[in-house]
């Protein structure tokens, strides 16, 4: 069984989803997980998928028109990810560059781990939002270091707890 | 010791059946929901769909829990239907069902329910907030066939379930 790391872009319109995941079925692509969202009028896939061949998945993907894809084998997951305490990461502010970079090495810098983050230019305005893996008792530290890297951006940061409750 | 059904499984998506709260068989089924839940750390509210069983019947208790306003200890209700809710909020939820996600799921914080207690089957109406409303409509869920992934708010709403250490 191979796994592949498969990433998709083109054009955003109706059908679009529809036409790479058959192709990817057809040829035994089984889809595990994945994220799809349109970036700017582009619609783009980044997904992880079982069963055929890198050659298999690239001819699959090529009979559809209009995008770019890639296809490159990984291997599969192993182990468990490092556990933290998860938090939600907030920045919003007028857009300049290096925003991205600087809240990103931050995190790093307390060893927290970004699992998810989308960010949305609209109009002057930049906002990022992002899921993140917290070392246990590294919150504080990380909200301090994100405030001041804040006030060099002239953004606003809030990191909060991202509690969930099994019910 | 019932077992904790996870989902993919039928009787986790399946509306449950009615029950008589008088049934031999029912009131049995509320004294083990409550010995799982005990059993289980953390666990604040099962429904028997959980454990197999297609049938209208939850037990929660969120006593001690920090969310938690006001409280009833430990409850059964049988046949349980939501009277009123209000005051809409969102909050992440995970379930024992589904071990391995979480989702956010806007709830009411202020409900009022209505059920039957099982044994004798007297009509009981619960007014309640804060946590144990969360988790009593989590557990009416239940008892529809429905899972919180059924109500996430949106493609980027469900979340790996992070491993505490």
């Amino acid at each position: 069984m191979h796994e592949l790391a498969i990433t998709v872009i083109g054009p955003d319109r109706t059908g679009i989803v529809a036409d790479v995941s058959e192709a990817l079925a057809a040829v035994g692509a089984n889809l595990t997980d994945s994220t799809m969202t349109r970036l700017r009028g582009h619609f783009a896939m980044t997904l992880i998928c079982t069963g055929p061949a890198e050659a298999e998945a690239v001819q699959a993907l090529r009979r559809v028109g209009g995008v770019l894809a890639t296809v490159r084998p990984v291997e599969p997951e192993t182990g468990t990810a490092a556990a933290g305490e998860p938090y939600q990461l907030s920045v919003h502010g007028a857009d300049r560059l290096g925003i991205v970079a600087a809240v990103a090495r931050v995190v790093a810098a307390v060893g927290a781990n970004i699992t998810d983050l989308t960010t949305r230019l609209s109009g002057p305005l930049y906002v990022l939002v992002a899921e993140v893996d917290v070392p246990a008792g590294a919150g504080d530290e990380l909200a301090e270091r994100l405030a001041v890297a804040a006030a060099e951006l002239d953004v606003d940061v809030t990191l909060r707890r991202a509690e969930s409750e099994i019910l | 010791m019932r077992k904790v059904v996870t989902a993919p499984a039928s009787v986790l998506s399946r509306p449950a059946a009615e029950v008589d709260p008088a049934d031999p068989e029912i009131v049995r089924l509320a004294e083990d929901l409550v010995a799982v839940m005990r059993a289980s750390p953390g666990c604040v509210g099962l429904a028997a769909p959980q454990v197999g069983v297609s049938a209208r019947v939850f037990c929660v208790d969120v006593t001690g829990h920090p969310k938690a306003a006001t409280t009833h200890g430990t409850f059964v209700l049988c046949n349980a239907t939501i009277l009123e809710a209000g005051r809409w909020r969102p909050g992440r939820e995970g379930c024992m069902s589904v071990p391995d996600l979480t989702g956010d799921v806007k709830r009411a914080a202020r409900i009022v329910v209505e059920g039957l207690r099982p044994g004798t089957g007297e009509k009981i109406t619960i007014t309640t907030d804060a946590f144990e409303a969360r988790a009593v409509q989590h557990e009416i869920d239940h008892c529809a066939g429905k899972l919180f992934l059924d109500r996430v708010a949106g493609a980027h709403a469900v979340y790996q379930r992070k491993i505490y250490l």
